[in-house]
C-alpha cells in the first residue's frame, strides 16, 4: 500500500520564503512527487498553529508519512516530532529539509536557491517513504554528578545539585578550588573582597555530605553516554595521606626549601616545596611539589616527616586511579592569562615596572606578598603614576580577536584601589569602555569622579627611552590619544596590563575526551550561543563559566547554577531517551568473518563465539554508522540511515538530473523486482 | 571542458551530523553565500558513507560528490572518519579507472566552527566542476566504444592489487 | 649552503665596508654567495615613490635573475631587502600586476614566478640556518667586555616581520650574545634613523639620530651595530653635525654587525673594513679587546 504522505513548506517570515518561492515548491510537490497527499506552504511551521496544522492533518487526511522543509533540524526535529506524536504518528516518520540555513540563508539567487530546495524536498520525500517507526529506549540517569573544575562556576554547580540531594564529584586540577577568583583582592562593581565571598562557597564544599572532593586530581578517561557515563580520574600523589593530616601546617613552617610561587602568586611571592596554595585552601592538606622538593631531588631531608604530629607524610604514595560512574558531566575548567610577553612593545618580563593584572591582584591583596601596598618591583616605593593598558592580548589580530569581557571592568577596579591606596595619578588607556552590566557604568562615573584619567588609544609601546629630562627614570607610555588627535608621551612609574583571558591550553584535548568541540577561539562550543549556552552537542556533557567564553563572575555562577539545573531536571525525570539510531545485525546471514568487530571504537560489537555470528550491544551503540557501510555482506543495518534510506534520499536530491545508465538502480523508485528488492534490502 | 556557458554542476554532498553538517548550518546563520548547486545529505558520521552511496550518485546523474567530516583526531565517534578516508583513497582509485576526473569527487574536513571554510571549499569545487563540465562518461563510453574495455580494466587492477608479493 | 647574493648601489661604494665584511664573514661560516649576474639599483625609496609597475618590473628584474637552482637570496642593505620582498609580495597578491610585471619582464627575455625566490637578511641566515652552536663554535676571539648597541631600523623588520620580531627585534641581540659581546639594554633598537629626511628635513633627521646615539650613551655602549647602510650613514656621518645641532659632544662609533662579527670570528680588522667609518672605532676596539688578532689560519 503506498505511504500518504504530507509536505509543509515554511516560510519562516521571509528568513526562507524571501529567497525560494515557497508556495511554488509547495505547489510543485504536490504536483510532482509520488504518494504526496497534502503540501502546504505557510509562515512559522514551528509555531502552534503551524504544528496543529501538521496533527490535523495526520489525522483527517490519514498520513502516514510527514516532510517539514524548514530550518535545520537541530533546531526544530524535536518540535515536529513531538507534533507527530501529538497525532499517533510515530516520530521517526517525520523528516526536516533544511531550506533556511543550507539553502535560503546562502543565495541570493532566487531561482537557484528554489530549484535546490525542490531538490533537498524530493530527497526527503523519498527517504520518508523508506522511514520505519521507532522508539526511543530509556536509559536510566545515574544521580551522580562529575563537575571539572573548582573555580567559580564548578563550586556553584556543585553545591546546587549537592544541596538538592545529589551526590557530586567535583575534581580539580590544583591542589585547592577557588580557582582565578582566589586569587582576586576585589570584586567589581560592589568591591567586595573576594576571598570573603568565595571561601563561604568553599567551605560548603569541602564540608558537604553529598560532595566527594577530588582535588589535584585529573579527569583522564570519559567513556559511556548521557545517564550512564564510566569516568576515569587520575588522583596525583599529594605525597600526604589525607586521612591523618590535620592541616596544621608545621610541615609548611619548617620546610627548608623556598621557591617562586608561579601559580597563585604570580611569580611575586614564594611557597614551600610542601605548601597549600593559600590559607583558606579546601581541602586544608597540603601538597609535595616534586620539582621542588629536597627528597625528591638529592635524597636527604623529610623534615616535613620527621615533624609532621600525625605521620601524614607518605612519600612513597603513587597517583591512583579512581573510577566512578556518574549520569552527566559538567565541565567548568575555566581559563588561563594570556602571556604578556607575546607583545614585547610592552615591556613584559624586560622593564621591571610592568605588572600583569594578575601581578597587581596579588599586589592588591591584603594576604599577598606586600600584604596589599602597591609598591613597585622594589617591594617599597610607592608609585606617583600607574598607567593601565586595556586589550593586550584581546581585540587583537595578531593573538585574540575576542574581547574578554572583564578588563574593562578589573581596569576601573585597579584605578579605583590605586586611588584609594596610594597618592599616584592613574591613567587608563583604552580603546572602548564596556561596563555593560548590572551597577558597571555607575562604577564608571564613579571612577570619573574620583578622578582616574582616561586616554581613548591603544597604546604603541611602554619604554624607558627617554627624550627629556622629566622622564628620567620613568616608563614612557607611547599613545596616540584619539579624542585630542595627538600623539602623547606620558611618564608613569608603574605600568599594568590587562592580559586577555584564554582557554586552557589543553581544553580541546579535553574537550574531545568528552566528544565536545572547540570554536576557532578555543572556547567549548555550547548547543546554540543564544538559546542554549550550557548545554553541549553531546547530551549528558555540560559547560559552564569562563571556558564556555569570557565573562565575569555573576555569568559564571548563573552558567554553573544553570547546567546543574538541566542535570537536576533529568535526575528528577529518572529516565533519559536515548535516540533509537543504532545498528543490528542480521545473524542468520551473518558469516562471522569479523570484519566489523574491530571498527567499532565503543567496543559495541560482541562476537558470539558459539554461533559464529558478530551482535551488536545495543546499549554502547552510537549510531555513526561504520559497520553498516563496512560489512561485505551486508547484513548490519542503521536504524533511520539505512541504505534504503540514503539511496532513496541521493536519487531524490538528483530528480532534475539525467541518469547516466539507461539501466540506472532504482533510486528514485521502488524497487522495480525481486532481486533489486533482496539486493536493497540489507543495510 | 564545458562548452556550455550555462552549464550548472548538481553536486551530491554528504555532511556528518556532528561537524560538517553543522558547519554548513553555520555558514546559514552568519549569511555566508556559497553556490547553491551542492545538495547536503546527512548522515551521522562520515564513517557510515558507503562506496556504494557515491557510485549511485554518479549513476544517478550526479556531476560531482563531496563529502564532508569532522578532522581527523576530532571525528564525534573517535576515529571513524579514518575509514571514511580510507574509503575516499579507494573509491578515488576506482573512479580514475572509469574515467571520471579527480575534481569530481572530493574529501573535505570542516568542523563545527568552519562555516567559512566549509563555504569556500563548497565554492572551490563548484568552480571546477563547472570547468569540467557535465559528467557523460557512459555516453563517452558509447560513443567511442570503451565501456566494455574499461570494466575489464577495473576488473585487473583490483586482481592485481589483491595479489600479495611475497 | 650556496645563496644568491644581491649586494645594492651603497655597498658597492659608501658602504663598502659591509659587502668587505659580508663576503669575508659569509666566506668564513661557509655561506655560499653567489652574486647575481647583471644586477640593478632596487631604486631605493625613490621608485616606488614613482610608479609601482614600473618600480617592480625593474626590481623583479634582479629576481628574475636568481639563477634556477637557488632559491633564497641574501639582500645586506635593509632597503634593498624590503623592496625585493615587497615585490615579490605585491606581485603574489596582486594577480594583474605579476602578470604585468611579467610582460615587462619578458621584453628583456626574463619572468619571475612570485614565490620561487625567499629573500633573506644576512642576519636572520646566520641566526637561524645556522644557530647558537655553530656559531659558538667559530668564536675565535670572543668579544669579552666589549659592550655593543644592537640597532636594527625600520626596513628589515616592519612592515613584515618574517626576519625578526617587528615590535622588539632579537636576533641580532643573541647574535653578539653568542660571540662573546655584552649587549646593551637599548630600548630604541627598533626606532627610526631618519633615512632621508636628512635631505628633506634637517631638523627632524637630527633630532631622531640624537636620540638613538643619546640612549647608547646612557648604556655606556662600546659601539652601536647596524644592518643599513642608510642607518650607518645617518648616525656615523652626521654625528659631528648632531653635536653641532644640539651641543652635544657624541663619540659613538657606528659600524656594521658584520664587521664586529668577523672580528670575533678570528678575521683582522683590515680585512673587515674597518678605518672606513667616520667617528674611528679602532681605538675602542683596541681598547676593550687589546692588540688587533694575528692573521687567522682559517
Amino acid at each position: 500500500m503506498a505511504e500518504r504522505l504530507g509536505i509543509y513548506v515554511c516560510h519562516c517570515g521571509s528568513n526562507i520564503a524571501g529567497t525560494v518561492d515557497v508556495e511554488e515548491v509547495a505547489r510543485w510537490a504536490g504536483t510532482t512527487i509520488r504518494d504526496v497527499v497534502v503540501s502546504r506552504d505557510y509562515k512559522f511551521m514551528c509555531s502552534s498553529l503551524g504544528q496543529q496544522m501538521i496533527e490535523d492533518d495526520i489525522g483527517q487526511q490519514k498520513l502516514s508519512r510527514v516532510v517539514v522543509a524548514a530550518c535545520s533540524p537541530h533546531l526544530h526535529e524535536k518540535t515536529f516530532r513531538r507534533a507527530c506524536a501529538n497525532a499517533e504518528l510515530n516520530p521517526y516518520l517525520c523528516q526536516m529539509v533544511n531550506l533556511r540555513e543550507h539553502c535560503s540563508w546562502v543565495s541570493t539567487d532566487k531561482v537557484a536557491a528554489t530549484a535546490k530546495a525542490k531538490a533537498l524536498v524530493y530527497a526527503a520525500a523519498e527517504r520518508v517513504k523508506w522511514q520505519e517507526p521507532l522508539e526511543p529506549m530509556p536509559v536510566k540517569v545515574n544521580p551522580n554528578t562529575l563537575v571539572v573544575g573548582g573555580g567559580i562556576a564548578g563550586i556553584q554547580a556543585t553545591l546546587e545539585l549537592a544541596d538538592a540531594g545529589y551526590h557530586v564529584y567535583l575534581v580539580e586540577r590544583s591542589p585547592s578550588i577557588g580557582g582565578h577568583m582566589a586569587q582576586f583582592d576585589k570584586t567589581f562593581p560592589t568591591l567586595d573582597c573576594s576571598a570573603c565571598i568565595l571561601t563561604p562557597k568553599m567551605s560548603e564544599v569541602g564540608q558537604h555530605e553529598n560532595v566527594t572532593l577530588l582535588t589535584y586530581s585529573e579527569l583522564e578517561e570519559v567513556s559511556g553516554s548521557v545517564g550512564s557515563f564510566k569516568v576515569k580520574i587520575r588522583k596525583k600523589a599529594r605525597y600526604v595521606d589525607e586521612a591523618a593530616c590535620t592541616g596544621c601546617g608545621i610541615c609548611m613552617e619548617k620546610c627548608p626549601r623556598r621557591v617562586i610561587d608561579h601559580d597563585f602568586e604570580a611569580g611575586l611571592g614564594y611557597r614551600k616545596a610542601i605548601y597549600t596554595p593559600f590559607p583558606q585552601a579546601v581541602p586544608r592538606i597540603p601538597v609535595i611539589d616534586v620539582a621542588s622538593c629536597i627528597w625528591f631531588d638529592r635524597g636527604k631531608c623529610r623534615a616535613c616527616e620527621k615533624l609532621c604530629p600525625t605521620n601524614a607524610i607518605a612519600l612513597d604514595q603513587e597517583d591512583k586511579i579512581i573510577e566512578l560512574e556518574v549520569g552527566n558531566v559538567i565541565l567548568a575548567t575555566g581559563w588561563q592569562l594570556f602571556d604578556s610577553r607575546k607583545l614585547p612593545q610592552f615591556g613584559c618580563g624586560r622593564l621591571p615596572n610592568v605588572f600583569t593584572n594578575m601581578e597587581f591582584e596579588r599586589l592588591c591583596n591584603a594576604a599577598g606578598p606586600t600584604n596589599g601596598k602597591i609598591v613597585l618591583r622594589d617591594g617599597k616605593t610607592e608609585p606617583e603614576s600607574v598607567a593601565i593598558l586595556h586589550c593586550i592580548g584581546s581585540r587583537d589580530v595578531n593573538h585574540h580577536e575576542y574581547c574578554s569581557a572583564v578588563c574593562c571592568m578589573a581596569a576601573l577596579k585597579f584605578g579605583h584601589l590605586v586611588l584609594e591606596k596610594t597618592k599616584a595619578q592613574v591613567y587608563s588607556f583604552y580603546i572602548d569602555m564596556r561596563p555593560n552590566q548590572k551597577g558597571y557604568e555607575e562604577f564608571y562615573q564613579r571612577l570619573l569622579e574620583e578622578g582616574m584619567h582616561f586616554v581613548r588609544g591603544k597604546v604603541a609601546e611602554v619604554t624607558d627611552a627617554t627624550r627629556l629630562p622629566a622622564e628620567r627614570g620613568k616608563l614612557i607610555v607611547q599613545v596616540e590619544d584619539t579624542l585630542l588627535g595627538r600623539q602623547r608621551r606620558i611618564p608613569v612609574d608603574m605600568v599594568v596590563l590587562m592580559g586577555a583571558m584564554e582557554p586552557q591550553p589543553d581544553a580541546k584535548e579535553l574537550g574531545l575526551k568528552c566528544g565536545i568541540s572547540c570554536s576557532m577561539a578555543g572556547w567549548y562550543t555550547e548547543r546554540h550561543p543564544k538559546l542554549d549556552p550550557v548545554a553541549t552537542m553531546t547530551d549528558g556533557i555540560f559547560i559552564a563559566g569562563v571556558c564556555q567564553g569570557p565573562k565575569d563572575i555573576p555569568a559564571s555562577v548563573v552558567q554553573g547554577a544553570a547546567a546543574a539545573a538541566r542535570v537536576q531536571g533529568m535526575i528528577a525525570k529518572g529516565t533519559v531517551m536515548i535516540e533509537p539510531i543504532v545498528a543490528s545485525i542480521n545473524e542468520d546471514a551473518c558469516s562471522g568473518c569479523r570484519i566489523c568487530n574491530n571498527l567499532c571504537p565503543f567496543n559495541a560489537i560482541e562476537f558470539d563465539g558459539e554461533k559464529k555470528v558478530s551482535r551488536v550491544i545495543t546499549a554502547l551503540c552510537k549510531g555513526c554508522g561504520t559497520c553498516v557501510a563496512a560489512c561485505p555482506a551486508g547484513v548490519i543495518t542503521g536504524a533511520h540511515f539505512n541504505n534504503r534510506q540514503i539511496l532513496a534520499e541521493i536519487g531524490g536530491a538528483l530528480w532534475d538530473a539525467s541518469p547516466v545508465l539507461d539501466d540506472a538502480p532504482a533510486g528514485a523508485d521502488e524497487p522495480a523486482d525481486e532481486e533489486a528488492e533482496s539486493a536493497l534490502s540489507a543495510g | 571542458m564545458s562548452d556550455n556557458p550555462t552549464f550548472e554542476p548538481k553536486i551530491l554532498g554528504f555532511c556528518c551530523n556532528w561537524c560538517s553538517y553543522r558547519a554548513a548550518d553555520l555558514a546559514g546563520t552568519a549569511r555566508i553565500k556559497y553556490p547553491t548547486n551542492v545538495r547536503i545529505i546527512r548522515v551521522m558520521c562520515s564513517g557510515r558513507i558507503d562506496p556504494t552511496f557515491v557510485l549511485n550518485a554518479f549513476a544517478l546523474g550526479a556531476d560531482a560528490v563531496m563529502i564532508a567530516g569532522c578532522h581527523p583526531g576530532e571525528c564525534h565517534y573517535v576515529d571513524q572518519n579514518y575509514k571514511a578516508m580510507r574509503r575516499y583513497g579507494m573509491l578515488k582509485h576506482t573512479l580514475r579507472q572509469m574515467g571520471i576526473e579527480e575534481g569530481r569527487f572530493r574529501l573535505v574536513w570542516a568542523s563545527a566552527a568552519e562555516g567559512q571554510q566549509l563555504a569556500e571549499a563548497i565554492t572551490q569545487m563548484v568552480d571546477e566542476v563547472r570547468k569540467l563540465g557535465p559528467l557523460a562518461w557512459a555516453a563517452n563510453w558509447q560513443e567511442n566504444g570503451q565501456r566494455l574495455e574499461a570494466l575489464e580494466a577495473i576488473v585487473h587492477e583490483h586482481a592485481e592489487a589483491m595479489e600479495v608479493l611475497a | 649552503m650556496k645563496y644568491a647574493y644581491y649586494p645594492g648601489c651603497s655597498l658597492e661604494v659608501s658602504s663598502a665596508a659591509y659587502d668587505v665584511s659580508v663576503r669575508a664573514v659569509a666566506e668564513l661560516l661557509m655561506i655560499d654567495l653567489v652574486e647575481l649576474d647583471d644586477w640593478n639599483c632596487c631604486g631605493a625609496t625613490e621608485y616606488f615613490s614613482q610608479d609601482e609597475l614600473t618600480a617592480c618590473s625593474v626590481i623583479a628584474r634582479n629576481l628574475a635573475l636568481v639563477e634556477p637552482r637557488l632559491d633564497q637570496l641574501i639582500a645586506p642593505c635593509a632597503a634593498c631587502y624590503l623592496n625585493l620582498k615587497k615585490t615579490d609580495r605585491l606581485m603574489a597578491e596582486d594577480a594583474v600586476l605579476g602578470a604585468r610585471v611579467n610582460e615587462c619582464l619578458a621584453a628583456g627575455g626574463l619572468s619571475y614566478q612570485p614565490g620561487r625566490v625567499r629573500v633573506r637578511h644576512l642576519l636572520d641566515v646566520i641566526h637561524d640556518d645556522l644557530g647558537e652552536a655553530a656559531i659558538r663554535d667559530k668564536v675565535v676571539r670572543p668579544l669579552a667586555g666589549l659592550r655593543v648597541a644592537p640597532y636594527y631600523g625600520c626596513q628589515v623588520v616592519r612592515p613584515a616581520a618574517d626576519a625578526d620580531s617587528s615590535e622588539y627585534p632579537m636576533k641580532m641581540d643573541a647574535l653578539f650574545t653568542w660571540l662573546g659581546a655584552e649587549v646593551v639594554h637599548y630600548p630604541v633598537k627598533a626606532h627610526c634613523c631618519g633615512g632621508h629626511m636628512t635631505q628633506l628635513s634637517e631638523s627632524m633627521a637630527f633630532e631622531l639620530i640624537r636620540r638613538l646615539l643619546q640612549s647608547a650613551v646612557e648604556s655606556e655602549a662600546d659601539l652601536i651595530l647596524c644592518m643599513c647602510p642608510m642607518c650607518q650613514l645617518n648616525m656615523d656621518a652626521y654625528q659631528s653635525r648632531v653635536n653641532g645641532f644640539f651641543q652635544t659632544n657624541f663619540r659613538v662609533p657606528v659600524v656594521f654587525f658584520t664587521q664586529v662579527c668577523g672580528l670575533a670570528l678570528g678575521l683582522e680588522p683590515a680585512r673587515l673594513g674597518f678605518g672606513k667609518e667616520i667617528v674611528p672605532a679602532m681605538p675602542v676596539l683596541e681598547a676593550k679587546l687589546g692588540a688587533a688578532p694575528a692573521a687567522s689560519s682559517r
